[in-house]
């Protein structure tokens, strides 16, 4: 059975962890590791290349590791992050262009049932597909 | 052959966070007008820290001087100019040569290189790239022709600012300002803005060096 990390990457830590409370209330005993690296060390609203990286680290068992993200420079500093990995880490990690919060709720339930990363990451990607079905988009 | 040393590259690096922390409010009000009104106060927190991480733990050469620069500015700044500016310094530490001027000519360039990868903008799309590369191809014009540094620097400087003036006319293809569409038309970039203060400080630190 895979153990699959996900990174929560976010201009707010508030927010990140938010997200990440709503996804574990989907999963009661599950270990699955889910890392937040979200807002500037004051405090403030921004995102860190350095914390990306840690939080990969973190997350990474030697299964993979899926990277969700807000916007704007979340998107380059996870980008930049992946420059300050090794190598072997590095070839381990997808960064997906899920939306966030859905994209989360979807991977984590996955990843806690033991799929592999590609499989998470599809599941990240599906991550609308209830909404749009529900409001008919 | 003039030397560009650890301490001509640290002189640059400090004269550009003197620069952008002169220009904080004004970086700030630039990008308010198109974007999330946090350039001047992003880039004067990471430039302020990478200062004081040059003062903490002295470089043992070039290359280690950009690349704390680099891991302080994509640690720090919070907003899209970290990574950006990080890249910068980050493919200049790994291509810092020798020294010369071709070399600091060739690293400056590896870095704008670098800034295009990261951002994956292009020409006109109104970023910090419209300074960035056209002070590259200067000053790789004038250090092939055999201008001296001075020279070659000057001329960098001078089509960083021909390039920022250039696309303030234009619609921003990027970033929050993009959001803005034709708002953002005849507003100064910001980002370009501060590209200009990092290649000015160059000409104004180095050319001496």
């Amino acid at each position: 059975m895979a153990q699959v990390g996900i990174v929560v990457v976010s201009h707010s830590r508030p927010l990140a962890e938010a997200a990440v409370e709503l996804a574990r209330q989907m999963l009661p005993g599950s270990t699955v590791p889910i890392e937040v690296a979200a807002g500037t060390d004051d405090g403030g609203l921004g995102t860190d290349a350095v914390a990306v990286s840690a939080a990969i680290t973190a997350a990474d068992s030697g299964d993979g590791v899926l990277v969700l993200m807000d916007l704007g420079s979340a998107v380059m500093s996870a980008e930049t992050a992946l420059e300050l990995l090794d190598e072997d880490v590095r070839a381990r990690v997808l960064l997906s262009p899920a939306p966030l919060v859905e994209g989360l709720v979807g991977a984590a339930v996955v990843a806690a049932g033991g799929a592999d990363r590609d499989r998470v990451a599809a599941e990240a990607l599906r991550g609308l597909a209830p909404k749009q079905a529900h409001l008919g988009g | 052959m003039t030397a560009l040393d650890t301490d001509a590259l640290g002189a640059w690096v400090r004269e550009f966070a003197r620069a952008v922390t002169e220009h904080r409010d004004e970086l700030t009000e630039l990008d308010s007008a198109i974007g999330d009104a946090d350039h001047g106060t992003n880039m004067d927190r990471g430039m302020t820290a990478a200062v004081a991480a040059l003062d903490a733990t002295p470089p043992a050469d070039a290359a280690a001087l950009l690349k704390t620069v680099a891991m302080t500015m994509i640690s720090k700044v919070g907003g899209t100019s970290g990574p950006l500016y990080g890249t910068f310094f980050l493919r200049m530490s790994g291509a810092v040569g020798d020294g010369s001027p071709a070399a600091f000519a060739a690293a400056f360039r590896a870095g704008v290189e670098g800034v295009v990868a990261r951002g994956k903008a292009e020409p006109g799309d109104k970023t910090l790239l419209d300074a960035l590369l056209p002070a590259a191809d200067a000053l790789t014009e004038a250090v092939g022709a055999g201008q001296g540094l001075d020279t070659a620097l000057r001329a960098a400087a001078d089509a960083a600012a021909k390039g920022r003036d250039s696309v303030t006319p234009l619609v921003a293809r990027k970033g929050r300002a993009s959001y803005l569409g034709e708002r953002s038309a005849g507003h100064v970039d910001p980002g370009a803005a501060s590209a200009v203060l990092l290649v000015e400080a160059a000409a104004t630190t180095l050319a001496r060096s």
